[in-house]
């Protein structure tokens, strides 16, 4: 026990080395996040732009509109095979290296790299969300006279950010642990942080352990406070 | 009221409507029968443009809707269309299922919306769901509140397409009810069903859709009792 008690002073307390644990974790925080927020707004416009091509093709549009809806479509078709085609690891590296060689931050860079890559498979769920809401409701809010964006945005998009919630939740899962990569472009961020540590007192034990337990920290928590959003959203579904 | 003139539809090479020409004055009740894939339900979602027509015309108050410069929202909030699988949006309440469009569309403030809605669900006895989600609902009453939605646009005709096909047997008479007394209130109506007695009492006319073409067209006694066309006799006589 007291070899426990010592190698914990060696790797946390003593020169203050928890720090590179606090630091790392609040530049994994805001990456996360700014990435959540970017990565949502693509989301949701890639996913409705394939949507609103796949079910309005042959219909209605003509002319001027069918065609940016269509080129708008192809470059949504192309962001989606490249960025699931390829490693974010492999993206953040051309991000750093060759995109934005002369940028200043790099919490910019990951942030930029992941709300992007993120983007695309919120598109997806995004897509399945709306797929999944039965075509009876846009077809109920049309003959109203209600719109297209009218109709999405009151009836369909609500109930297919409903059905995409878990899968959502869950690319904000992958999305938190994915951003320890940033360590290959010299962020410190949470993973990192361990890491610097263990390099420091040569103790890999409990800086690694430690950084796991975060991380599973995070998740739990974020899984905990979905499942009330959830919940509460689930109002309708009562029978 | 509604002018149909050589109304074609196509899906794919799939022709469903060979041209269909029918004329319908304000406060008839239309009733159309025939046998599934005939592509009745398929005619009343082009009067409403749902469905948009592969060639042929359609003027409604002597507007072509059928134009491209038509603006179609604004023709669709005067025509309601009740739905086989009612299509109450699940993420509202009722009052707000009910309320949405005329408040959307600004033709009514959200008060008289409200107030409109209210007095609406009391005429089909379904007050106390105000607040209900339709997941709550039987489907009798989903049906009912839907043709309570269609109402609140003050429509100048209801579309119905099959709209008892869905129910239970139970409760079927309730619905059919609410659009008896729409029919008597002196609505324009058109409605796709499978309601022979219903056809029969309510109705002005009946069209016998089938094969993409109206086979025949006649008042209900007539149409019943001395049908004329091969394929309407072989149906009456399986259905009746």
């Amino acid at each position: 026990m007291n070899g426990f008690g010592e190698k914990f002073y060696q790797d946390f307390i003593q020169d203050d080395r928890w720090k590179f644990i606090v630091n790392g974790l609040k530049i994994t925080l805001i990456v996360t996040v700014f990435a959540l927020l970017i990565g949502v707004t693509i989301g949701i416009l890639v996913g409705i732009i394939r949507c609103a091509h796949d079910q309005q093709s042959g219909k209605e549009l003509t002319g001027f509109k069918k065609v940016v809806l269509n080129i708008l479509n192809g470059l949504c078709h192309v962001y989606l095979t490249v960025i699931r085609g390829t490693p974010a690891l492999v993206q953040l590296l051309i991000m750093y290296f060759i995109i934005m060689v002369s940028a200043k931050s790099k919490v910019l860079v990951a942030v930029l790299t992941f709300g992007i890559n993120s983007g695309a498979y919120v598109a997806e769920v995004f897509r399945g969300g709306i797929m999944s809401v039965d075509k009876g409701q846009m077809e109920a809010g049309r003959s109203l006279g209600l719109s297209y964006v009218q109709t999405m945005t009151k009836i369909v998009l609500p109930q297919a950010f409903k059905a995409s919630l878990p899968a959502l939740v869950n690319e904000l899962i992958t999305l938190l642990k994915e951003t320890s990569i940033c360590g290959y472009i010299g962020l410190n961020e949470l993973t990192r942080g361990g890491d610097i540590i263990r390099g420091t007192t040569f103790d890999a034990f409990l800086p690694l352990i430690g950084v796991a337990l975060i991380y599973l920290a995070i998740v739990l928590l974020i899984s905990y406070l979905f499942s009330f959003v959830e919940r509460g959203l689930r109002k309708s579904d009562q029978h | 009221m509604i002018s149909i003139k050589d109304l074609k539809k196509n899906f794919g090479d799939n022709e469903i409507l060979k041209g269909i020409s029918y004329e319908i004055d304000k406060g008839e009740k239309i009733a159309v029968i025939g046998p599934s894939g005939s592509g009745k339900s398929t005619f009343l979602r082009c009067i409403n443009l749902l469905e948009t027509p592969t060639s042929g015309q359609i003027f409604f108050n002597g507007e072509e809707i059928t134009s491209p410069e038509t603006d179609v929202n604004r023709v669709r909030s005067h025509m309601g269309m009740v739905f086989q699988h009612f299509n109450l949006f699940n993420n509202l309440t009722i009052m707000d299922n009910i309320t949405l469009a005329p408040v959307t569309l600004k033709l009514k403030t959200p008060e008289e919306a409200k107030e409109t809605a209210l007095t609406l669900l009391k005429r089909v006895n379904l007050s106390d769901k105000a607040d209900a989600y339709p997941s709550q609902l039987s489907g009798g009453q989903k049906q009912r509140i839907a043709i309570v939605r269609s109402l609140a646009m003050n429509p100048e005709v209801m579309l119905f397409d099959e709209p008892t096909s869905a129910l239970d047997p139970e409760m079927v008479g309730e619905v059919l009810e609410v659009i008896r007394e729409l029919a008597e209130s002196g609505m324009t109506l058109v409605i796709v069903t499978h309601e022979m007695g219903f056809a029969r009492e309510v109705a002005s006319r009946v069209l016998f859709v089938d094969e993409g073409i109206i086979k025949e067209e006649n008042e209900p006694q007539a149409f019943f009792n001395d049908p004329k066309d091969e394929r309407l006799r072989e149906f009456l006589s399986k259905v009746l």
